[in-house]
């Protein structure tokens, strides 16, 4: 809560929270108070959870809006984290567990994680398109498989269970209210980060290379570098999101980091929409929802075809996703009020 | 502002539709969440699952204790996560206090451990079968009405040894808890009576290419164990045949099980004469049994016979429907009494007398079978032999069973 509260609290001039956008105090306002009316499953296995995969989609609609660089390999990035956080953390399964404390093992996860995506990067950079997503999902299937068949290190099919969020601050991290504000304020962060970052130099630099890779060369700048550069920070965006999602299930396994969970990742950024870091956020809320209650809509033979049929319908509607969506809409609702005037 | 109502009345739509837990709450109705798999490679196995379980319920007209049956149901692809991220929504969201499931090894266990983290609510398996379910660090909150995967394999060894001759039996298994029991079961009998394993191979779950696996069967071998399960034990019987296999098969209990073998194709061919082992047997002439096959085929597409998943999910169903009808459905004590009913219970199923031990595990009896060719064309597992009444330590003494150590890849060995 304190990590969103203060930038709140310094905007007391006009001119600052005018830069920071009412929607983004109104969205702020109504995510902060949000445990007062959600219940302990909503804040947790809805809120948490579309959080911690908006944060996924995040680190891949950065790499993708920004640089062009289609990924498959952010589900890996994560699930390296959480298996560095079982690994040298404390886990319940009996395999490996070196209790390093908290503050030790979670920095020591994003930053392994983060280098692993630098090394993802570095095999995929001189690829584009099609083929840097053939690249990416070979390295997914192949972490996967890894996993599933390597039980002196991962514990194969079973992996590791009992982990869960410690306490710090004199806070339960694991229980739902506190759970969803270490995840709102991780995401507020890492949003924030990828905000401002669009707009910095590298941002500008790497949105060029996006658009133009040869003449960014020609000027004088090092393209594979930068790239790599995205890569490393895109990584440290899904390793933190990986350390979540552990604590999240309170297990990881290679179930976690599949294919089919490597795919939603992508879904997600699609249904959202990758022109903006909102997008997203917006497809996981979607997603996680049709996920948890397609069920109950039309029972447990056909739901998947349910979310198929969803995902169509929005992709076919608006190809940019829900944030096109909007764009689409938006200028209607202000012809509607205009001829609606007295 | 059309599009402002339109909008609206969109939102109000998908919020009633997504919401069950706003719907008026029924007094007159007892809430009983189902998990089982219908995503994944077991998907036939967990619809196989929830055809059993609505048997039971149907068994009872749809009553117990007075109130009305609500079954909600829940979803995994079989993997833990997702096992417990279903039973979460169940318990957390659905609100319900008794859940039946899941249906695969390491989900059993995953849901153990979520089950410890929520006391006041009742779990009773589905037909996971992994052995530390209940044998080791068992949850007071956690019943299996539907035996473990060793003591599904009760005789088999020792009928492979002594009465097929098999000495020397290679071993195809899926790499994870479930068959690493089976393959426990069958060769604590088969090491002991002197056959000895060679050679074992653990696939992933979800394999579809097995011809590494195949080619790397020793050729000196009398016969081959698999434990495959769904869709693996279909291809690989499947690429078995197509490579000119000719060893003679012993079966896990779900590879020749009904989800098997009623595959197409030409599975059938290498099937025929497999002995196994498990909870059922298709051609048990007990009227019990033959009541319970007449009762199951009413449900939706159901198979020739019942798999050993619609007969566990039904024995757990059956026995959480005889407990809540002794407390009258009252589980507003968190479920105290409910479990004392369960725990106290002991029942007579299609495949004989249940009882539970003091993990909570059942005692039941096992079926040694061999698939044979019914004369209506279809694949039926033939009632050899009714092993009576096995318990989870397979008769051997509680303290030596436990020195044997955890099922997994190199436990038990004899090479």
């Amino acid at each position: 809560m304190t990590l969103l509260s203060t930038p709140a609290d310094r905007s007391a001039s006009g001119s600052r929270l005018e830069r920071l956008g009412a929607a983004h105090v109104a969205l702020a306002v109504a995510l902060v108070i949000f445990p007062a009316i959600g219940s302990d499953f909503f804040l947790t296995q809805i809120g948490g959870y579309s959080l911690i995969f908006g944060m996924l989609a995040l680190s891949l609609m950065m790499l993708a809006g920004y640089g062009g660089m289609v990924s498959l390999a952010q589900m890996t990035v994560a699930g390296i984290a959480g298996y560095m956080v079982a690994i040298f953390g404390q886990n319940s399964s009996g395999v490996l567990g070196f209790g390093w404390p908290w503050w030790i093992a979670v920095p020591f996860a994003v930053l392994v994680a983060a280098l692993a995506s630098a090394l993802i990067g570095a095999i995929s950079v001189r690829t584009e398109g099609i083929y840097t997503i053939m690249i990416t999902l070979a390295i997914a299937t192949a972490t996967f498989y890894f996993t599933q068949q390597n039980y002196t290190i991962f514990n194969g099919f079973p992996g590791f269970a009992g982990l869960k969020a410690p306490v710090f601050w004199s806070v339960d991290w694991r229980s739902p209210v506190a759970f969803y504000y270490l995840c709102l304020g991780m995401a507020a962060l890492v949003y924030a980060a990828v905000l401002y970052g669009s707009r910095s130099t590298f941002g500008l630099t790497l949105q060029a290379i996006r658009d133009n890779p040869r003449r960014m060369r020609a000027i004088g700048f090092d393209v594979t570098a930068h790239k790599i550069f995205a890569w490393f920070l895109a990584g440290v965006i899904a390793g933190l999101a990986g350390v979540l999602l552990v604590w999240f299930n309170g297990r990881i396994s290679p179930g976690t980091i599949g294919v089919s969970a490597a795919i939603n990742v992508l879904i997600i950024a699609v249904i959202g929409g990758i022109r903006h870091p909102i997008g997203p956020f917006l497809g996981a809320v979607v997603v996680v929802m049709m996920q948890t209650f397609a069920i109950d809509i039309v029972g447990a033979e056909r739901f998947n075809t349910l979310i198929g049929l969803v995902f169509l319908v929005i992709v076919f509607v608006s190809p940019d996703g829900l944030l096109g969506l909007w764009g689409k809409i938006k200028p209607h609702i202000a012809q509607e009020s205009l001829r609606s005037g007295p | 502002m059309n599009i402002h109502k339109r909008t609206l009345l969109l939102l109000a739509m998908a919020t009633a539709l997504s919401s069950p837990h706003l719907a008026l709450a029924d007094d007159a109705s007892i809430k009983i969440g189902v998990l089982a798999t219908f995503e994944g490679p077991f998907t036939v196995l967990g619809e196989d699952g929830m055809r059993g379980a609505m048997t039971a319920v149907d068994e009872v007209g749809g009553m117990v204790g007075g109130k009305k049956i609500e079954i909600v149901k829940g979803s995994s692809d079989a993997s833990p996560d997702s096992a417990v991220r279903a039973a979460r929504k169940l318990v957390e969201q659905d609100g319900v206090k008794v859940l039946v499931g899941p249906l695969s090894g390491d989900e059993g266990v995953a849901v153990k451990d979520y089950a410890k983290t929520q006391p006041n609510v009742t779990f009773i398996n589905g037909t996971s079968a992994a052995q530390d379910t209940t044998l080791r660090n068992p949850a007071p909150n956690f019943f299996r009405f539907s035996t473990d995967g060793a003591q599904w394999m009760a005789g088999l060894g020792t009928y492979a040894y002594q009465v097929k001759g098999y000495k020397r039996v290679a071993v195809v298994a899926e790499d994870y808890s479930f068959p690493y029991t089976q393959v426990f079961g069958f060769m604590a009998e088969f090491c002991k009576a002197g056959g000895k394993v060679p050679s074992k191979s653990w696939v992933p779950i979800g394999n579809k290419d097995f011809s590494s696996v195949i080619a790397a069967i020793p050729d000196d071998v009398d016969a081959i164990y698999v434990a495959l399960g769904g869709a693996d034990a279909v291809n690989f019987l499947t690429q078995f045949q197509q490579a000119g296999g000719s060893a003679p098969l012993i079966g896990g209990s779900i590879t020749v099980d009904q989800t098997v073998l009623t595959s197409k194709g030409k599975t059938r061919d290498v099937l025929i004469g497999t002995p196994s082992a498990g909870p059922v047997a298709d051609t048990n002439d007990t009227p019990a049994w033959k009541a319970f096959v007449a009762a199951y085929k009413k449900q939706p597409d159901a198979f020739p016979s019942p798999s050993l998943f619609a007969h566990g999910y039904y024995v757990d169903m059956k026995a959480t429907l005889l407990a809540l009808g002794e407390v009258k459905d009252d589980v507003s004590d968190g479920g105290v009494k409910l479990r004392d009913a369960l725990s106290k219970l002991s029942f007579d199923t299609p495949t004989g007398k249940v009882s539970l031990d003091k993990n909570r595990n059942a005692i039941a009896d096992i079926y040694l079978t061999e698939v044979t060719a019914g004369s209506d064309g279809n694949l039926y597992n033939k009632l050899v032999k009714v092993i009576p009444q096995v318990n989870q330590t397979l008769g051997i003494p509680e303290k030596d069973f436990l020195a044997l150590g955890a099922v997994g890849r190199d436990n038990p060995s004899c090479p």
